[in-house]
C-alpha cells in the first residue's frame, strides 16, 4: 500500500510519486500520513516534510509554510516555499530568521493580520534554521 | 507618378519593417512558449486550491461570523476594478479590450449611483485609463523589465489589495483580464476577487467531510489571501500568455501587410521603369526618322 503524495509550490508541481508514509508539519503537531488516512485539510508551519520509503525516510522537504490536503488514497501539500533539506543553507537561514525577527519586532501588536502573518514567518524561519542539522530519526 | 528612386526608398522601407515585424513574431512566438509552460506549472496548485475552498467555503454559508474576504463586508457602494493589461503594446487589441470593458463596466456602475476605483495592473492599461479616468485611479503597478512574472508580485498585489478592503477603502472588489482561450482567442473576463467567487463543491454542497486542522474560520483566514493571490497570479500569467499569441498575431498579419504592399509596390517600380524605357526609345526613333 502507498499514498500519492505531491508536492507543489505555486509555481510548479515539484513532486509527484506514490510513498510509504509521509510526515508534515502541520499546525496543530506533525502528522503522519499514512495510505487510508480520515479526509483532512490542515495549515502548514515551517518544517520538515519527511518521505518514508521501505522503512526509511528516502527524501526531506523544507516547506515554509501552506496548506495540506489529505484523502484516503493523496497527500496534496501546498507550500510557498519548497526547498530539498539537503539544499538548505545555514547563512541564508539565518538571514531569513534575523529578517523575520526584525519584522516581528516591528509590528503592530494590535494589528491582528500582521501580526499573525510576522508570528507565521517567525516560526517558519526558526524551523529553517532548525531544519539544516535536523534531528536524525 | 512618383520617380524611380522614390519608389525604391519606399520598397526598402517596407522591406526593412517587414524584417522587423517578422524578427518581432518569432520572438513573441518564443516568448509564448515560455508563458504557457509557466502557466501549465502553476496549475496543479491552482486546482487544489480551488478544491480545498470549494470545501471549506461551502460550509461557511450561513455562518454570519465568515470571512469578509469571502462574504464581503455587507456593503457594495465602493467597487474597486482591477484591469490587468500588458506593459506593452504592438499586440493588436489586446490591452484596448480590457481598458474598453473597463470603461464599460465603470459606466454601468456609476450608472447605479456606485463608486467605482480603478486598480491599474500593468503600465499600458494605467496609461489609457489615466488619460479620462484619472481620478478614479486608486492604484497601479507594472512589471516594465521583469522577464516573467513570480508569485510574489502577484501576493504584493493581493497584499494590497487586502490591505485598501479591509481598510475600507473600497467594498467589493473585481477583476478584468484577458483570458488565454488558446493563441488566437483570447477572452476579456471579469471575475469577483472579493467577496470571493466560490468554485461550486461538485460533491455534497451544505457540508463538507473533512477533518479541519485547526478549525475552518482560522483555516479559511489564512487560505483566502493566499487564495486572492492565486487567482492574482494566474490572471498575470493568462495576460502575458495572451499578450505575446496576440502580439504573435499581430505581428505574423502586419509581416503579410508587408509582402503584399512590396508586391504592389514593385509592379509600380517595373512599370514605371519599363514606361521610361518605352519612351527613351520612342525618342530615339523619332529622332532617327526626322534626320
Amino acid at each position: 500500500m502507498s499514498i500519492a503524495l505531491e508536492i507543489i509550490s505555486t509555481e510548479k508541481l515539484l513532486l509527484s510519486r506514490d510513498v510509504d508514509m509521509a510526515v508534515i508539519p502541520g499546525t496543530e503537531g506533525d502528522i503522519g500520513v499514512l495510505p487510508g488516512h480520515a479526509k483532512l485539510i490542515t495549515g502548514l508551519r515551517g518544517g520538515l516534510v519527511d518521505i518514508y520509503e521501505n522503512g526509511s525516510i528516502s527524501a526531506r522537504y523544507f516547506v515554509s509554510s501552506g496548506f495540506a490536503e489529505i484523502t484516503e488514497s493523496r497527500c496534496a501539500v501546498l507550500a510557498d516555499a519548497i526547498v530539498p533539506q539537503e539544499e538548505l543553507d545555514e547563512a541564508t537561514a539565518k538571514a531569513a530568521l534575523a529578517e523575520a525577527k526584525a519584522a516581528y519586532d516591528a509590528v503592530d501588536i494590535h494589528d491582528g493580520y500582521a501580526y499573525r502573518e510576522a508570528v507565521d514567518k517567525l516560526i517558519s524561519a526558526q524551523a529553517m534554521v532548525d531544519s539544516v542539522t535536523p534531528h536524525q530519526v | 507618378m512618383p520617380s524611380l528612386k522614390t519608389l525604391r526608398n519606399r520598397i526598402n522601407s517596407v522591406k526593412s519593417t517587414q524584417k522587423i515585424t517578422s524578427a518581432m513574431k518569432m520572438v513573441a512566438a518564443a516568448k509564448l512558449r515560455r508563458a504557457q509552460a509557466q502557466a501549465e506549472a502553476a496549475r496543479p496548485y491552482t486546482v487544489r486550491m480551488g478544491e480545498m475552498m470549494a470545501a471549506l467555503a461551502a460550509s461557511e454559508k450561513g455562518n454570519p461570523n465568515a470571512s469578509p474576504l469571502l462574504v464581503g463586508n455587507g456593503r457594495s457602494q465602493t467597487h474597486l476594478i482591477v484591469a490587468v493589461t500588458a506593459d506593452r503594446g504592438l499586440a493588436g487589441a489586446f490591452n484596448a479590450n480590457v481598458i474598453r470593458a473597463v470603461r464599460a463596466e465603470v459606466k454601468v456602475l456609476q450608472a447605479q449611483g456606485k463608486a467605482v476605483k480603478i486598480f491599474a495592473l500593468g503600465r499600458k492599461g494605467n496609461d489609457a485609463l489615466r488619460r479620462d479616468m484619472k481620478d478614479l485611479i486608486a492604484g497601479t503597478k507594472n512589471f516594465v523589465g521583469k522577464k516573467a512574472v513570480s508569485f510574489a508580485d502577484a501576493e504584493d498585489v493581493a497584499r494590497e489589495l487586502i490591505r485598501g478592503f479591509r481598510a475600507g477603502e473600497y467594498d467589493v472588489v473585481k477583476m478584468v483580464y484577458n483570458h488565454f482561450q488558446n493563441v488566437m482567442v483570447q477572452r476579456v473576463t471579469g471575475q469577483p476577487l472579493i467577496p470571493a467567487a466560490i468554485p461550486t463543491a461538485n460533491d455534497n454542497v451544505t457540508e463538507h467531510n473533512y477533518e479541519v486542522e485547526p478549525d475552518d474560520g482560522t483555516l479559511l483566514d489564512r487560505l483566502l489571501p493566499r487564495n486572492l493571490a492565486v487567482q492574482v497570479y494566474c490572471a498575470l500569467l493568462e495576460n502575458s500568455a495572451g499578450f505575446y499569441a496576440s502580439q504573435m498575431t499581430a505581428m505574423d498579419s502586419a509581416t503579410r501587410n508587408a509582402g503584399e504592399m512590396i508586391k504592389k509596390l514593385t509592379l509600380n517600380y517595373n512599370r514605371a521603369r519599363q514606361a521610361n524605357i518605352t519612351k527613351e526609345l520612342i525618342e530615339i526613333i523619332s529622332g532617327a526618322e526626322a534626320v
